[in-house]
């Protein structure tokens, strides 16, 4: 274990609510290197709350980077600078003694601050409601390959269902494109033999709701896939674009 | 017909016209490209060359419309995209980390894309309409033509300038264009990169060689 506290500047991005304007404020803090930056948040907060302050609003749930809720703009990149991470996995230790943070919320216009660093996530749930789903008869359990699958597809399909809809490539795009979320979802059913019958009519579905949601359309800088915590690739989005479009130009209703 | 209208209208759709018409347009570039080097054969080559098109004439002015749909639908989806996507992200962070996460080519679009759409106007102008509808008398030369735009060192600069940019937007756009029709594989994709990559640098290479090569050597005269 290391011993050292850190002395850090956090610039943190406080805003009473969507509509009113946010502004960066200032907190001299003493954190031991093992914390993470969410337990450094917290302990930030203990002291705010004896001190009668208001306490900086963030979202987390599990802690451990599965859950997605967590997600703080650490320094411009989304879950911070280590890769493959989310803000929750991020530790102290990799930063220096002295250093200013500035920690922000994800930002897009399909995000708005709710407070300080709590953004509103909606239009991704919205997404996933139009076709984020199987549709399938319940009964008992079938057996155990029954259904075939080419070890190679189903690894590709499971790649796709690392994505833990946190909403990182939204804050990183210069977009504010979903297009990587929608992309993994997608690809995740499209891939496997129990997403075929519904293949076609979720991704349009999914891409309409996407469009409604404001977000904006992928120029392919790739930085979503850069900042993911879960390394989601590209590829997805490509297999995203080839199925919608393919959908548009099989589809045999007339107007869509 | 209303399907075409509302799939062109959705986010794919706007990627599909943009990678349609921009793969359309580096083809297009390829064949100008070979038309332009007959300048460093001879005189005689060039004008022969030019003159032989007039024959095909009226295929030519199809062809013509066909690319200036191809520029049209191009620039307006590029700056409709544009738009929205500023729209869609409201505010900036404080700290920019966008030179550590993505390509200089890809953030630029605009900014290169802009920049050739303003020489295309200056381009269509000046060479094309002197091609076209410029006065020739007797024993005129088209060689002639070229020689005095590129003897202006304001318009060769500028010329070599926008074909750096055009460069910087090919060597996005190219393997961009692949990525949105989802042709993408493991095998064929750095392929596909590193060949967007040389076609934009021999693209801008070639085309900037010849203000550069009309200016500063007067045509090898």
């Amino acid at each position: 274990m290391s011993s050292e506290n850190l002395d850090l500047t956090l610039m943190i991005w406080r805003q009473e609510s969507s509509q009113s304007v946010g502004s960066f404020e200032e907190f001299k803090v003493s954190v031991s290197p093992d914390a993470s930056i969410l337990e450094m948040l917290d302990e930030l907060n203990n002291r705010l709350e004896k001190e009668g302050k208001n306490p900086v609003a963030f979202e987390s749930d599990c802690r451990e980077g599965i859950c997605g809720t967590c997600g703080l703009v650490i320094n411009g990149h989304p879950h911070g600078k280590i890769p493959n991470i989310a803000t929750c996995q991020l530790h102290m230790r990799n930063f220096e003694d002295g250093e200013t943070l500035y920690i922000e919320p994800f930002r897009a216009k399909a995000f708005p601050v709710l407070k300080d660093l709590i953004v509103e996530r909606d239009g991704m749930d919205k997404i996933l409601q139009a076709g984020g789903y199987i549709s399938i008869s319940t009964g008992g359990v079938p057996d155990a390959n029954e259904m075939l699958i080419s070890k190679e597809t189903s690894s590709l399909a499971m790649d796709a269902a690392e994505c833990i809809g946190c909403g990182a490539c939204v804050a990183a795009c210069k977009n504010a494109s979903a297009m990587l979320f929608v992309g993994a979802k997608v690809s995740q059913y499209a891939l496997l033999p129990q997403g075929q019958p519904e293949r076609y009519r979720r991704v349009q579905s999914m891409v309409a709701v996407m469009d409604e949601m404001g977000f904006g359309s992928c120029t392919n800088t790739y930085a979503c896939e850069a900042e993911c915590p879960k390394g989601i690739s590209i590829t997805n989005i490509a297999r995203m674009n080839r199925d919608f479009i393919v959908a548009k130009f099989k589809s045999q209703d007339e107007d869509s | 017909m209303g399907w075409i209208l509302k799939f062109v209208d959705s986010s794919i759709g706007k990627k599909f016209v943009m990678a349609v018409t921009g793969l359309s347009l580096i083809l297009f570039l390829i064949i100008h490209l070979a038309g332009n080097l007959t300048l460093y054969i001879s005189e005689e080559a060039f004008n022969s060359y030019v003159s032989t098109i007039d024959i095909i004439k009226p295929l030519i002015r199809v062809a013509e419309v066909i690319l200036a749909l191809f520029f049209i639908f191009h620039i307006y989806n590029g700056f409709r995209l544009w738009y929205e996507n500023r729209k869609a992200k409201s505010s900036k962070y404080k700290v920019n980390v966008s030179s550590k996460n993505s390509t200089i080519y890809s953030r630029t679009m605009i900014i290169s894309g802009s920049i050739v759409f303003i020489f295309l106007i200056l381009h269509l102008s000046t060479m094309w309409y002197a091609f076209n509808f410029g006065e020739h008398g007797e024993n005129h030369s088209y060689y002639k033509i070229v020689l005095d735009w590129f003897s202006n060192p304001v318009y060769s600069m500028f010329y070599v300038f926008a074909m750096v940019l055009l460069g910087f937007h090919l060597n996005h756009g190219f393997q961009s264009a692949f990525q949105t029709f989802g042709w993408t594989h493991k095998k064929y994709t750095p392929f596909i990169e590193k060949l967007g990559t040389l076609y934009a640098i021999v693209m801008a290479v070639a085309f900037a060689s010849i203000p550069i090569y009309f200016l500063f050597f007067f045509g090898g005269k």
